[in-house]
């Protein structure tokens, strides 16, 4: 019988204050690892989705909200810019990709956020070399839409669902009467388009409503020419005049049949540009110092901002995601080592019960390191196997919080994601169980043999 | 293995600070083979006898020379060892584990003394002491009787040159007093292994051929 099956079955003799020093243990671990997956989880969400655009173009205003609304979906949405400063944009040749975002909306079903935007939004990667992979087809009609597979998966949705955009972000009561169906359903990408309803930008102008009033609209488009004037008199702005791009329909409607379905309820009606609005815009530079100017140019004109969403990302893990998780892992640090004291305070506490034992151990020949290393493990053995089950348990609680984490912040999350900070755990684990199992060890180790037998 | 006492003196200081002198042995000798009943007054110094013939206590002065090897010259960790391979014991209240079946506890003696588990042994033993259906109990599932036995089995479990008992069975009733008391002394005889059994009682005492009173030999100054 070795020293490590004496200690477990010593272990045993005593399951109930075993079970619940362990368990003390377990759930310090639970609480330690679940804060660094999660942190990790965010980390990693945010920093792989700040990389797919250069800049992302909105209303001025907090540059963090554009980034968060635009890219995550989070925050409330930001006040909107005109398209005709989009077609400007995308117009502007140090401008590789512009694309237009248009957010306002939510589904009935799953408040997943309905997001207009034209068919080049699939073009691009989301990620460096990674492409949208989508079963059925992207965006080519005006009615048409594709959605994420966590929507797909929460809705029950399909290729050939319909579906009403309902007006706001939250809880609304107004159910726009025009009808979206789905073409396309996105392969899982680890981000938050998983969680987007993504419809055509022609459809979403004709939704009723999303049209700016004429009279405010041409006051606008009047202030926007003048912008545009003193934009190509200074030639220092972002809006570079250029000749005005001929009238280009979308490639998909140029080909689409009307005649093979139906476009239920649908007020077909063409919004003059003037009227026409959106939330922000993503851009990518034909290369990173045209991104800089790109920037800076926009920034010093009165319409827009130009957000770096890596930048904003940044500032966000390092003040409040990083401080957050150092607080949370300083705090559950000092539940494991609370957790320590109690396993100290368990082995010691049976000492008193178990002196004659050792003694009787030693009577049978027992060395003095013999008996002090079945303590020593003992004290090992509740730490180690406390947190090897923590670590389950910090994973399984990710499990079953993973899906409400999903809705609530529209982050897509694998409660299997194992951090390396997690490798650490082990070896503190055993430097704890080796510093609280000492004491008691040296209780066992000093035991007066003839005294403890006869007492 | 013959056991020899030359000259021993052991005595505990006192919280006030004198000494009590407990042992004061010129000379004692048990044959190898041998099988003494040892009998004395409660406190007079038995049990510290048998500590310091194991090794457990070290004595003041003097030899304690078990075959060719003189205890008091070892280190402890050898004494242990020493104990572990070649002593036996057995306790008046068995000190089973309570953690370990009754197969467990007998394979705890050779563990202690860093020979390879004999599975095979240590359930001849139990055979032998008629616990081959209690293996698989605990102490706190067995009968007095039953745990004694265990105990017996324990004490053999690593061939030892001298048993040491000390009132092993002073807690059991009448009934299977004899029945241990027979089974010790058999194993004892069998084993070719030397037994000093200290008891209170006469009937018990009565059963060995040599019996010693301690104060006859023992003279504490």
């Amino acid at each position: 019988m070795n020293l490590v099956t004496i200690a477990w079955k010593s272990i045993r003799q005593r399951a109930l204050a075993s079970f619940l020093t362990a368990l003390s243990v377990a759930l310090g671990v639970t609480l330690m690892v679940s804060v660094l997956v999660v942190h990790g989880i965010v980390d990693r969400i945010f920093s792989q989705n700040a990389s797919g655009y250069h800049l992302v173009v909105g209303a001025k205003g907090s540059p963090l909200q554009l980034v968060l609304n635009t890219i995550y979906h989070l925050s409330s949405p930001v006040e909107n810019i005109p398209y005709l400063y989009y077609k400007e944009l995308k117009a502007n040749p140090r401008v590789q990709n512009a694309i237009p975002i248009c957010m306002g909306d939510v589904t009935l079903e799953g408040n997943f956020r309905i997001i207009g935007t034209s068919p080049e939004f699939f073009e691009v990667d989301y990620h460096p070399d990674k492409k949208f992979r989508v079963r059925g087809h992207f965006l080519e009609d005006d009615f048409d839409a594709v959605i994420g597979s966590q929507v797909a998966r929460t809705n029950g949705w399909n290729i050939g669902s319909t579906f009403q955009p309902a007006h706001g972000v939250a809880d609304s009561d107004h159910v726009h009467e025009e009808k979206f169906t789905v073409v396309g359903v996105l392969a899982p990408t680890g981000t938050p388009n998983d969680n987007g309803v993504y419809i055509h930008i022609d459809g979403f102008f004709q939704i009723a409503g999303h049209e700016k009033p004429a009279d405010e609209a041409a006051a606008k488009a009047a202030a926007f020419e003048v912008f545009q004037q003193q934009a190509g008199d200074k030639k220092n702005i972002a809006v570079e005049p250029t000749p005005e791009p001929e009238p280009k329909p979308a490639p998909a409607k140029e080909k689409h049949d009307h005649a093979g379905h139906d476009h239920h309820g649908h007020h077909h009606h063409e919004l003059p540009d003037e009227q026409k609005e959106v939330t922000a815009i993503l851009v990518n530079a034909k290369h990173i110092t045209a991104a800089i100017q790109l920037r800076a140019s926009i920034n010093e004109g009165p319409y827009a901002q130009a957000a770096v969403p890596f930048q904003e990302i940044n500032w966000i893990l390092n003040n409040v995601v990083g401080n957050v998780r150092t607080l949370l892992v300083i705090m559950t640090a000092l539940i494991l080592v609370v957790s320590g004291v109690g396993i100290f305070v368990s082995i010691y506490n049976s000492m008193a019960d178990r002196r004659r034992e050792i003694a009787v151990m030693r009577a049978l020949g027992a060395q003095r390191g013999t008996v002090f290393a079945i303590i020593f493990l003992e004290s090992i053995l509740l730490c180690v196997g406390g947190g090897l089950f923590g670590v389950l348990l910090g994973h399984g609680m990710v499990v079953i919080a993973a899906p409400i984490l999903e809705v609530r912040t529209g982050l897509l999350i694998d409660p299997w994601a194992f951090e390396k900070l997690e490798l650490v755990i082990l070896p503190v684990l055993i430097a704890l169980a080796s510093l609280v199992g000492i004491v008691p060890g040296m209780t066992a180790y000093r035991t007066d043999v003839a005294k403890a037998l006869h007492a | 293995m013959s056991l020899r006492l030359k000259d021993v003196r052991k005595s505990y200081v006192e919280q006030d600070g004198t000494r009590l002198p407990i042992l004061g042995i010129p000379e004692f000798t048990l044959q190898t083979g041998e099988q003494v009943a040892l009998v004395g007054e409660s406190g007079g110094g038995k049990t510290t006898l048998l500590n310091v013939i194991s090794g457990i206590t070290t004595p003041d002065a003097g030899q304690v020379v078990i075959g060719n090897t003189d205890l008091t010259k070892l280190s402890e960790p050898a004494r242990d060892r020493f104990r572990a391979l070649k002593i036996g014991f057995i306790f008046q209240t068995f000190n089973l584990l309570p953690a370990f079946t009754a197969l467990e506890n007998v394979l705890l003696g050779m563990s202690f003394s860093g020979q390879k588990s004999d599975t095979k042994r240590a359930k001849d033993l139990l055979a032998r002491v008629g616990l081959s259906h209690r293996l698989n109990h605990r102490p706190a599932t067995l009968s007095v009787g039953e745990q004694q036995r265990v105990a017996v089995a324990r004490s053999l479990v690593n061939r030892p040159a001298l048993l040491l008992a000390d009132e092993p069975t002073a807690s059991i009733d009448a009934q299977h007093q004899a029945t241990v008391l027979e089974l010790i002394r058999e194993a004892c005889h069998e084993h070719n292994c030397a037994l000093l059994l200290v008891t209170h009682s006469a009937e018990v005492a009565g059963q060995f051929q040599r019996v010693e009173r301690l104060k006859d030999f023992n003279h504490p100054q």
